[in-house]
């Protein structure tokens, strides 16, 4: 008979009103994001930091941009500066391969998703944004991190925020920052 | 009293709803009814291809996310796979298993959106696109718990994955895969028999199995037609040859036939999830490969069962640190080159559903 299909269909319809909703209201509910999520916000440890740039190597698109300049007595070996760390995330697709390559773990993701601006340069994030940032690093590539919970205004120290050293080298112990060559 | 005819041509697209993204078809009608139909494709093109050659091995995968961009995984697996080949790697078990149980899921996310959007072309307007879309949204809370990131995930390695899979991972699974059936169900008593569905999809748009086979289409579209032709089976890879799963294929190859094999397909997937998360073995996911790869002179293809159909990434290294050609053989353009034969000779609303039935992603077709 024909119409038989249609009231099955319309039955399943039905049974949807008796369901809890799937959506959210979005600006006042909000879903839960979950530890790994790759977010903006870039949060980087300027003590860790050498200055190496395989950050910006790394980047397939090769819109972080690192300037230094060595510091401290030349016999010893130099320390680096950062003058500018400028991370473009207009362009940034957010992969995680330069918190992968993070040999110092001074590079983490973030966990935030809300970072819309009316203009372009709003959207370069400079070393002074990256410095006074809240540090609410994302799990992803840090997996100590994953049972981490944000509040509000927390930011993790650098020691909350942990390293992999144990991962990464079997010896267990932080090798001293070396500097890195200079190529002339 | 006859009236003198002639006839028309029409452009449709690049921006209109019902070609799925930025594809034109140049259509002359003779009065309703199709004589020639014109494809017009590339307003999508980034040069995917020719990006791949100034960037490293690794940076590369970020690009194949952006092919089919509902089933990045797949594309991720297939490029990976090549270079893999390429180089010799052997990825741990652990991360074969984690890569197929991914390519499953996002056959099953990707069969969702385009029955999805199939249904709406029809006129079966938004209801079964938003059903699905619940199911689809599930899925991608599974991955953005496992890599981070919910279309572009860039989370296969070359070795292996990036990561291991999070504890919170598994429950969700699990009730995914207790739930997902009953929802396959319930898109089935939706629409399967639904009268003005069987009208509109019944014997139209019929695609010989021996014009597929010429046209080199692949994929749900190629076993709608009835051949049993699928990548897993036919030359497994990674490890598909431990699941057990069937082949779900169409009589005579119409557009009722192609949304009844994606169907199925959904339903064999979860069964090949099913079998993955009880076999999976513990250990490594990623094999000790560096960042930075250097092949040894040499070219590889490699080819998988994508949701789309067959995915295959040809890579040429010259021993350098990016590749020297990286050619994608890319499903759904492929797909599209048997369009003209299925639709002429059919109304201009068929010609909506028959293209909306080969489901074809334009990220992917322009690359």
């Amino acid at each position: 008979m024909y119409g038989i299909g249609i009231a099955k269909g319309m039955l399943v319809t039905i049974k949807h009103l008796f369901r809890r909703t799937f959506t959210v209201q979005y600006p006042e509910e909000r879903l839960k994001v979950y530890p790994r999520y790759r977010g903006q916000e870039f949060v980087w440890y300027e003590e860790r930091c050498t200055g190496c740039a395989t950050c910006a190597k790394y980047c397939p698109l090769g819109i972080i941009k690192i300037v230094t300049h060595p510091v401290g007595n030349p016999a010893e070996g130099f320390d680096y500066y950062v003058d500018v760390f400028d991370i473009e995330i207009a362009r940034c697709m957010f992969c995680g391969l330069c918190v992968e390559a993070c040999p110092y773990d001074a590079l983490f993701m973030g966990t935030h998703y809300e970072m819309a601006s009316y203009t372009r340069q709003k959207l370069v994030i400079n070393v002074d944004q990256l410095k006074k940032a809240k540090k609410q690093p994302s799990a992803f590539m840090r997996p100590h991190l994953l049972d981490v919970k944000y509040e509000e205004d927390t930011s993790l120290t650098p020691e909350r925020a942990g390293r992999m050293w144990q991962g990464r080298w079997a010896g267990g112990e932080k090798p001293a920052p070396q500097a890195p060559k200079t190529e002339e | 009293m006859a009236f003198r005819t002639e006839p028309i041509t029409v452009n449709f697209g690049p921006q209109h709803p019902s070609t799925h993204g930025v594809f034109r078809m140049r259509v002359t009608f003779d009065g309703e009814v199709i004589v020639d139909m014109e494809p017009v494709f590339g307003y999508l093109h980034r040069g995917s291809e020719k990006l791949a050659e100034e960037r490293t091995y690794t940076q590369v995968i970020t690009l194949t996310d952006r092919l089919d961009y509902v089933a990045s995984m797949s594309n991720n697996l297939a490029y990976v796979l090549a270079v893999e080949k390429l180089c010799g790697i052997n990825p741990p078990e652990r991360a074969q298993y984690i890569r197929v149980i991914m390519a499953e899921l996002v056959r099953i996310a990707s069969h969702l959106m385009g029955l999805g959007f199939l249904l709406n072309d029809l006129g079966a307007f938004a209801t079964p696109l938003m059903y699905m879309f619940r199911e689809r949204e599930k899925i991608m809370d599974l991955f953005e718990m496992v890599c981070g990131a919910r279309i572009t995930f860039s989370y296969m390695r070359i070795g292996g994955v990036a990561e291991d899979l999070p504890p919170e991972f598994y429950p969700a699974m699990t009730r995914f895969l207790k739930e997902m059936p009953g929802y396959i169900d319930e898109y089935e008593a939706l629409l399967r028999e639904n009268e003005i569905l069987l009208a509109r999809t019944k014997n139209v748009g019929i695609l010989q199995p021996d014009k597929a086979i010429n046209g080199s289409v692949s994929g749900p579209n190629l076993r709608g037609s009835g051949v049993p032709w699928d990548l897993r089976r036919a030359d497994p890879y990674e490890i598909y040859d431990r699941f057990e799963f069937d082949l779900p294929l169409g009589k005579v190859g119409d557009t009722y036939d192609r949304f009844l094999v994606r169907l199925e397909e959904m339903r064999q997937s979860v069964r090949i999830l099913n079998q993955a998360m009880e076999q999976i073995p513990k250990g490594p996911v990623r094999a000790s490969v560096p960042m930075l790869v250097r092949p040894p002179i040499g070219d590889a293809y490699a080819h998988v069962e994508a949701p789309k159909g067959e995915l295959g990434f040809y890579v040429v290294s010259d021993n350098s640190i990016a590749p020297y050609r990286c050619k994608i053989r890319s499903p759904s353009f492929i797909n599209l080159t048997v369009l003209r034969d299925m639709v002429l000779g059919w109304k201009l609303a068929d010609m909506i559903v028959i293209f909306g039935s080969l489901d074809v992603n334009m990220g992917e077709v322009d690359r």
